[in-house]
């Protein structure tokens, strides 16, 4: 159980982290988002206690952080931002060096030992020195440490950054397997992360809290919320479907794309599309190799509630807006 | 106190597993001999002692030991490491002292392969061993004192040439002190007592008595409290700019 209570952080003048007061339960995976220097690591490092908040308070399992640091830190497991450690130490010493200090022994030892290189897979590279790693094998070596005591909570500040798809995809099928009994916290600026790992989302902008719903939740509050995608084969019948679905009365705007002849109903809001879109197709004859009903697009939802007073740049749709990552929400 | 010893394996076994450590230990050893026997002409003296070889420990160390004390903090910091060791269960104060202790036995280590110098002297005569020990111990004090100013000033910075060059200098000015040059500067602008308890801070001072042959209680209890007021300023000076 983590709970913040009106945590703050200020930098001289700068307001980093401004009165934010959240509770996670164990078993639910929060995901942490935000635009580069929104606040998300200053958070996490002041939950980790690396740093001291300028007000409020954190408590990590019941202990205060600031008071009662090295409880709170015994039952955490911490990621810092790029995964550092010590570079001049084979894979092997840096785990024992992090066991030592946590305190483990004996049969424990070497069982967690044998679980984090199993799991992380870092068996190849044990005896290898850190310095001489990939980016993705340090980064595995950094959640190896993490994990190493069997935390409660898990405290991951960008676990899944500057790894291959592949890489991605094993961290976040740990990550799923870990949150069943654990806490966790990852902070991410990769929207479809949220949807593979997150039960609830978090979204801060300067500081603040902005959003603070499932990732279902979120998606309900785009505007292509139950949206109808369409691709056509000919550009007549797109032209012809352009000027037909706008005239349908639950149909808010259309959105098209004529070089791959893609066409998305907008619904006005609480309306459904797809019965009315479906009938003007089968009306019409048209030859529609793709359908898809939207769920809602996170990148939208995140680009106007991170930067609500330029809304007016959220309408353009299938770009990805500045600071998420080329793989942004599926569109 | 396991949490100390932890951190000093760790930290010791890293001097090792980089050249540092002997690029560090034949560059104190060269030194050493050439002040000792080339400058200090131990040989020409005819005298079975080693003041000659203990006389020119200050100056060494005032410019050795920033070398080993730089990367204290300011590479953990670089790193980002040092995110990493604050946020594991542990105190500031273990990971001040484990790392400290560490620096000091590697720097001891330094210092014990001097061993054939006194070997040297109680060939060609007959010195007094116990002086020569005592000797030795105050020039271990006196590297502990040079190194608890050096991390201080690593702790304070990300970057290790100006954690060097800060050491060094801060260094030389408790070497100083006692020194007309630092005390007159001192007298203009403080009063008399403020000088007087300047002079009695001189690294100098009190490795000179102990480097005699006399352990005085007083010297001893310099160098402890010296050391002790240095690491609590590291520890305050870690809490106060750790994420910088």
């Amino acid at each position: 159980m983590i709970t913040t209570k009106n945590l703050t952080k200020r930098y001289g003048e700068k307001l980093a982290v401004d009165d934010l007061t959240f509770t996670v339960k164990p078993g639910e995976v929060l995901g942490f988002l935000g635009a580069n220097g929104a606040g998300k690591s200053t958070t996490m490092r002041m939950i980790a206690g690396f740093i001291s908040p300028t007000a409020g308070e954190v408590t990590v399992c019941g202990h205060d952080v600031e008071s009662e640091a090295v409880a709170a830190k015994a039952c955490m497991g911490y990621l810092p931002e790029g995964a550092p450690s010590y570079g001049e130490m084979t894979v092997g010493e840096f785990l024992d060096f992090v066991a030592d200090i946590r305190g483990l022994r004996g049969e424990q030892r070497s069982r967690r030992r044998a679980v984090v290189i199993e799991r992380l897979e870092l068996g190849p590279v044990i005896d290898q020195v850190i310095d001489t790693l990939s980016k993705g094998f340090r980064r595995r070596v950094g959640l190896s440490q993490a994990l190493i005591h069997d935390p409660q909570v898990l405290i991951l500040d960008e676990p899944t950054d500057g790894l291959d798809p592949n890489q991605k995809h094993e961290v976040r099928r740990l990550i799923n397997e870990l949150s069943k009994e654990k806490l966790v916290i990852v902070s991410t600026h990769i929207l479809e992360e949220v949807h593979e790992v997150c039960t609830r989302a978090i979204i801060i902008a300067n500081g603040r809290i902005v959003a603070d719903e499932t990732p279902s939740a979120l998606e309900a509050r785009s505007r292509y919320h139950h949206a109808v995608s369409l691709r056509f084969e000919k550009p007549d019948q797109l032209t012809a479907a352009i000027r037909d679905i706008a005239a349908l009365p639950e149909v808010a705007a259309v959105e098209s794309n004529e070089r791959d002849l893609r066409l998305t109903a907008v619904p006005h809001p609480g309306a459904r599309a797809l019965p009315a879109v479906s009938a003007v197709i089968a009306k019409n004859g048209w030859e529609v190799p793709e359908l898809h009903l939207e769920s809602g697009r996170l990148d939208e939802v995140f680009r106007s509630l991170t930067q609500a007073r330029s809304s007016g740049a959220a309408r353009r749709p299938a770009e990805p807006p500045p600071g998420i990552g080329k793989e942004g929400a599926s569109v | 106190m396991k949490a100390v010893w932890t951190i000093f394996r760790r930290e010791l076994r890293s001097y090792f597993a980089t050249p540092l450590a002997y690029v560090f230990i034949v560059i104190f050893l060269v030194l050493a001999s050439v002040f000792t026997f080339q400058v200090g002409g131990l040989f020409e003296r005819g005298q079975a002692d080693l003041q000659p070889f203990f006389r020119w420990h200050p100056w060494l160390y005032l410019v050795l030991i920033p070398a080993i004390s730089m990367r204290l903090w300011a590479e953990e910091r670089n790193s980002g490491s040092i995110e990493l060791l604050m946020t594991l269960p542990i105190t500031l104060l273990q990971a001040v002292l484990g790392k400290f202790l560490a620096a000091w036995v590697f720097a001891g280590v330094a210092l014990a392969l001097t061993f054939p110098v006194w070997i040297t002297v109680n060939y060609l005569g007959n010195p007094d061993n116990g002086a020569i020990v005592a000797a030795y111990v105050g020039s271990f004090l006196m590297a502990g004192g040079f190194l608890s100013i050096g991390m201080c000033m690593s702790a304070a910075t990300r970057n290790q040439v100006i954690a060097f060059i800060t050491a060094a200098l801060v260094g030389l000015i408790f070497l100083l002190a006692g020194f007309p040059l630092v005390l007159d500067f001192v007298r203009a602008v403080l009063p008399q007592a403020v000088v007087d308890a300047v002079a009695s801070l001189s690294f100098f001072t009190h490795f000179d008595a102990i480097s005699k042959g006399v352990i005085d209680l007083r010297d001893l209890t310099y160098f402890a409290a010296l050391i002790g007021f240095w690491l609590t300023a590291t520890a305050l000076v870690l809490d106060m700019k750790k994420a910088e």
